[in-house]
């Protein structure tokens, strides 16, 4: 199990690599294209030719571009600085440089909107998980009735449903119409629990219907396909009670392609549901990254980029582990 | 009937399995009657569909978990009726005085649990009373008497760690484990290479003598049942149509399948002919039951006489050993003794 261990997180670091290498390939490679010069974007059109080079010596524009990269990875593991003369500017580590547009540092302000779509993602998933799996192992247990086909074709219309569709309907109806939730406003934790729980709700809600029709869908194939295998049919033969079958031989092993999904779909929400934070105006990873593409904020695109994608290669990894202790096949593979 | 006579240890009676599809009534088992003593082995011989295996699991009670299959019948297991038994008590001697040896145990054995566990469970499903270490210590116990090497080693394995016929070891230890009085071995052998096949059967024969158990013995091989039956059933199309002594079955069959099968066996005690002869056609569809006697399009004597093959169902007549076939006996035996024996 270490051997494994120590083999996945090899991959975890080499994946991260790679990433940062093409996110600043195209970071470095955009202007280029666009014909836009960086330095102009950091301190606006009307500057003279002076304070243009002095930004360029700065940012370390004028290096080649593989010392351009080397200083990228170098500020994010160990911080840099930047040096205009006597003018020296700590940024430190983890460091994804400066804003075209605020002159904020990336690091910081992508830190300060993380809580809400990790409060708006973990809240979802966990919704989605407990609802998806437990309506697809009663589908599958109950395959062909009543319950079976409505649960089913619910689950149909919430993954044709387009978020901004259920979205907006679900805040008209429980926000304006029945006034039952308060209107958007992300409430930090430890501000209030209880406002950021209200406040939440109908996001979590809304995100985890779309999910959770998907798992239900996915948990009832797993389990039916699993309900079908010659070791449950042993485990019966045991004399091994219904919910000892169903509840330890079957769903651990229908489950395990569940663990799979979940890992990539909850990483790839925690880099951002720009859908669901725009259309309940909270502030959140996705919604940065929807202001800095509008405004060509190359450092915060870069930024979000980073965190979006070490998310999914940390729930990559989770998976993987969660995976060898599930399954005793996988490690020796 | 009066009850002078004590029932058999197993006796079976008019059990009927069918599986309602979406393509039709699956007549999976007809009307089978057939018992078995304590000790003695009964051998169950057909083709694939031929419903051995569905007789099989109707005895563990295993199709009650299948919503669309109807079972009818009885089933007297030391004296308690199973058909009508309710689920509690059914699960209660599943596993537990009857068990089942599978096929192919690597499916059969679960992935994500070790052998080791496995085993305990089983053991403690039927004895909840007993500590977990009491359980491991039976477990070991088990697989060392099944032949497998470092068993208290083994036991934390999983079953993918074991080879093939160690696998089939194991599910033999797990099917013992509380020393059923009758083991149900669904072609054991099936899956393994032909040495270890001999030593997975004398293994069985050991434990048997051992434990004094009756054993059903699933099979298409007719070695396998030459080998340790007492007592043959032969199938075809979901039907008992011979079913006798094992020594009479061999030395004389009467059905002309059974005959087809002894014919397209291969053997080492004969001289080495030509190629050997398979029965003619395909196992018949168990929706779409051929009218009749179900055998007769594949029958070479079916024409002999009148239409009878083709309007009744012969039924299954003949005390000790009897058959289900229209031909009458004294042609029967000329046939055997003229066209069939020489060439077996």
């Amino acid at each position: 199990m270490l051997a494994y261990l120590i083999r996945r997180l090899i991959n975890a670091v080499l994946t991260l690599l790679v990433v940062s290498l093409v996110t600043f390939g195209i970071f470095f490679m955009v202007p280029k294209i666009t014909g836009s010069d960086p330095a102009l974007l950091y301190i606006g059109k009307t500057s003279d030719a002076a304070s243009i080079e002095g930004i360029r010596v700065k940012m370390g524009l004028n290096d080649p571009v593989l010392v351009q990269y080397g200083k990228f990875l170098k500020g994010l593991v160990a911080g840099r600085d930047y040096v205009s003369g006597p003018e020296v500017t700590h940024c430190d580590a983890p460091c994804l440089g400066y804003s075209f547009k605020t002159e904020q540092e990336v690091t910081p302000l992508l830190m300060s909107v993380l809580p809400v779509t990790l409060s708006l993602a973990l809240g979802a998933a966990i919704l989605w998980l407990i609802i998806g799996v437990s309506t697809g192992v009663i589908s599958a247990l109950r395959r062909g009735s009543l319950l079976d086909r409505t649960v089913m074709s619910a689950a149909l219309f919430g993954v044709s449903m387009p978020i901004y569709f259920t979205g907006l309907i679900a805040s008209a109806i429980f926000v304006y119409q029945l006034g039952w939730l308060p209107q958007g406003q992300y409430v930090p934790f430890l501000e209030s629990p209880s406002e950021w729980f209200t406040q939440l709700l109908l996001p979590w809600i809304t995100l985890a219907f779309l999910f959770a029709a998907t798992y239900a869908r996915l948990t009832r194939a797993n389990m039916l396909e699993t309900l079908g295998e010659d070791y449950i049919r042993t485990a019966r033969a045991k004399g091994l009670p219904e919910r000892v079958v169903i509840g330890k031989h079957a769903l651990r092993s229908g489950l395990t392609a569940i663990v799979t999904v979940f890992g990539l779909d909850l990483g790839a929400l925690l880099g951002g549901a720009v859908l669901t934070e725009k259309v309940f105006n909270l502030r959140g990873l996705g919604y940065q990254a929807l202001q800095a593409i509008q405004g060509n904020d190359l450092p915060v695109i870069l930024g979000v980029t980073m965190i979006a994608a070490g998310f999914i290669v940390i729930a990559n990894l989770v998976v993987d582990l969660v995976y060898g202790l599930i399954d005793p096949r996988v490690r020796l593979a | 009937m009066s009850s002078v006579t004590p029932r058999p240890f197993l006796e079976v009676k008019d059990l009927t399995v069918r599986f309602e599809t979406d393509d039709g009534i699956v007549q999976a088992v007809t009307e089978s009657n057939f018992s078995l003593e304590a000790g003695k082995t009964l051998g169950i011989v057909g083709e694939s569909g031929s419903g051995k295996s569905v007789t099989s699991l109707a005895l563990l009670g295993l199709h009650r978990t299948r919503s669309n299959a109807k079972v009818s019948g009885q089933i007297w297991l030391d004296d308690q009726e199973l058909v009508t038994a309710s689920d509690q008590d059914v699960r209660a001697l599943r596993g537990g005085k009857m068990s089942m040896i599978f096929q192919d145990p690597l499916s059969a054995m679960h992935p994500y649990y070790t052998v080791g566990a496995q085993i305990v469970e089983a053991y403690r499903v039927h004895n909840p009373k007993v500590s977990k270490k009491a359980a491991r210590e039976r477990a070991i116990d088990m697989l060392a008497r099944v032949g497998i090497p470092q068993p208290s080693r083994r036991f934390n394995d999983y079953a993918h760690q074991f080879s093939g016929g160690m696998r089939q070891r194991a599910m033999i230890a797990m099917a013992l484990v509380n020393d059923p009085k009758l083991l149900i071995a669904d072609e054991p052998t099936t899956a393994l290479d032909v040495t270890v096949q001999a030593q997975i059967l004398d293994l069985i024969r050991d434990l048997q003598q051992e434990f004094h158990s009756a054993v059903i013995m699933i099979t298409h091989d007719l070695g396998v049942v030459a080998e340790l039956a007492d007592d043959v059933l032969v199938m075809y199309g979901g039907k008992i149509i011979e079913r006798g002594a094992a020594v009479d079955l061999f030395q004389r069959p009467q059905h002309p399948y059974t005959w087809g099968l002894l014919g397209s066996m291969p053997r080492l005690d004969r001289e080495v002919r030509d190629r050997l002869t398979p029965v003619k056609g395909s196992p018949p569809s168990l929706i779409n039951l051929p009218s009749g006697c179900a055998f007769h399009p594949r029958c070479p004597y079916a024409g002999r006489n009148g239409d009878r093959s083709f309007t009744d169902t012969p039924v299954l007549t003949g005390g000790a050993h009897a058959v289900a076939c229209h031909l009458p006996a004294e042609e029967r035996a000329k046939i055997f003794k003229e066209e069939v024996a020489p060439n077996l």
